[in-house]
């Protein structure tokens, strides 16, 4: 127990210490969801028009029902991220001084996740504070209910980036596989519009976002941040993270031999 | 340690000489490492085919072969980077498909292709290797001190690893590996791509560990690396084709010439 957790320490110190070492990594992990809020919203604000939905009990703006869907983006964004930090580790090797420790495969990687995880904390953090300068703010209690959601959210997506890390062989592989992940958990779900602006759409777009566990998840931060609980997304977020972890166990499971030996 | 050695090519790094000589090298009894009947396939094509054989303690064996012999994935199924379906690998005598934790916790590992984290200063690397073995920073800092000292690198601790050359990083990975204090040491190919000078230092560093008792798997293909008393396995199309040292392998030529007899083509 002592050796898991001073190896769970050394992981995210680790990842920490590359997190602040790589500015532009921090700087483009804001700019991202800020240029959504500040350019994107503005403009469809004015298009959208939001019905009371929960859990907002009046209207609200455009602006405001995007935030959540952006914090999930930056741990989406996160997850991939780190995702693509893996494959590169295996490629260069260092991937194997991890794998070939004595400790659980299963604990070495769900360290890395949590390492992970814990960046994602501090932009989302950082971005609604950027929000709340510009005047899009929620209950003080809502900052402090979402941070467990944020690490429940921020490791079902990691999950999802570390199983594909698994499933990808080559670092060239890994741009093409992202546009078939980003883009469509992103677009596909409750992040830009509601569930039932999209049926009004199209009934098959709905049932995707609504079985998009990136939908769950950014409904599950929206709840969080007005101090409230959705089961249902907190179901759905932990089961996602289960499937997609054990997923991950076997994806990199030596019988699988996921690290290629240079013969 | 009776004395220390100039390292060479770096007047101010040092390195121990070993205790005792090389003809004292006497075999522990346990083997550190034993491989038995060890077979693994990619598909149809066989890469290792029932591979036998023990490394003791204070050994130095020298795993040669040619390109595609089988040497890196006998590595891989060494550290349980992939698992045999059939065959037993034993540590010390602790089997490492059903005790991987304590096997592995007995093996130093230095790999063909680098992995440090060059953003990471050279005592950075070491506690972060140090904490993956689960050694506390108070356990791992004294170890820490001792294995950049004993490799001369002790006044390099703070650089950031990018600013090392070449041959500094191997002995940084070499300093690594033995901070757990392991029984078995595998080095893959460890002086690829170093200069004459690195590369001498490095093997002759590591023929001292195995005059302290320490058991050595150096696979490579550069038989100027090989001592006649070391131990000589000769891996051809995964098979062992020779086990003996490499003065009895080589007889009255020399070890190369013996070498590419054994390994030309028919």
């Amino acid at each position: 127990m002592r050796a898991a957790l001073i190896c769970l320490q050394a992981i995210m110190l680790r990842e920490a210490m590359r997190f602040v070492t790589q500015k532009e990594r921090f700087l483009a992990a804001l700019v991202r969801p800020l240029v959504w809020l500040v350019v994107f919203a503005a403009g469809f604000r004015a298009a959208l028009g939001l019905s009371i939905i929960p859990p907002y009990q009046t209207y609200i703006t455009y602006e405001i029902y995007i935030v959540p869907g952006l914090c999930g983006m930056v741990q989406l964004f996160n997850g991939m991220q780190s995702s693509l930090s893996l494959v590169y580790d295996r490629e260069m090797g260092s991937m194997r001084l991890l794998l070939t420790s004595p400790l659980p495969r299963s604990w070495l990687l769900f360290c890395k996740v949590l390492a992970g995880v814990s960046v994602s904390i501090l932009q989302v953090y950082a971005f609604l504070a950027i929000a709340a300068v510009v005047g899009i703010r929620f209950p003080a209690s809502g900052y402090v209910l979402v941070l467990p959601v944020l690490i429940a959210t921020g490791l079902m997506m990691g999950s999802i980036g570390l199983f594909l890390s698994s499933t990808i062989k080559q670092l060239e592989n890994f741009a093409g596989v992202m546009n078939f992940v980003i883009f469509p958990a992103f677009f596909l779900s409750t992040a830009l519009y509601p569930l039932w602006k999209m049926s009004e759409a199209s009934v098959l777009l709905h049932d995707i976002c609504a079985v998009n566990p990136f939908s769950h998840a950014v409904e599950w931060i929206r709840f969080a941040l007005y101090g409230q609980m959705n089961p249902s997304a907190a179901l759905w977020v932990t089961v996602c993270f289960i499937v997609f972890f054990a997923g991950s166990l076997w994806g990199y499971n030596p019988d699988r031999a996921v690290i290629r030996t240079e013969r | 340690m009776s004395g220390v050695r100039a390292y060479p090519g770096l007047a101010c790094a040092v390195l121990p000489t070993p205790a005792v000589t090389s003809s004292d090298r006497i075999p522990s009894e346990t083997p550190r490492l034993q491989i038995e009947n060890l077979s693994y396939n990619y598909g149809a094509k066989a890469a290792l085919s029932d591979v036998s054989f023990a490394v003791h303690g204070g050994q130095f064996c020298a795993l040669l072969g040619p390109n595609g012999a089988g040497k890196s994935t006998l590595f891989a199924l060494l550290t349980r980077l992939l698992v045999p379906p059939k065959g037993n690998i034993l540590i010390s005598g602790t089997p490492l498909r059903q005790n991987p934790r304590a096997a592995l916790s007995k093996i130093g590992i230095v790999f063909q292709k680098p992995t440090l984290d060059l953003d990471l200063s050279v005592e950075r690397n070491l506690f972060y290797f140090a904490a993956l073995q689960g050694l506390s920073k108070t356990e791992a800092a004294p170890r820490i001190t001792e294995a950049l000292e004993r490799l001369g690198m002790a006044e390099r601790a703070q650089e950031k690893t990018r600013s090392l050359n070449g041959g500094h990083r191997r002995r940084m990975e070499l300093a690594r590996a033995l901070i757990h204090r392991p029984s078995l040491l595998l080095l893959d190919e460890p002086t690829v791509g170093l200069d004459a000078v690195s590369r001498t230092a490095i093997t002759e560093y590591v023929h001292g560990l195995t005059r302290e008792g320490l058991a050595v798997l150096w696979a490579t293909h550069l038989v100027d690396e090989i001592e006649d008393q070391d131990q000589v396995l000769l891996l051809q199309q995964g098979r062992i084709s020779a086990h003996q040292t490499a003065l009895s392998l080589r007889g009255s030529s020399s070890l190369s010439d013996r070498f590419k007899a054994m390994t030309a083509p028919e």
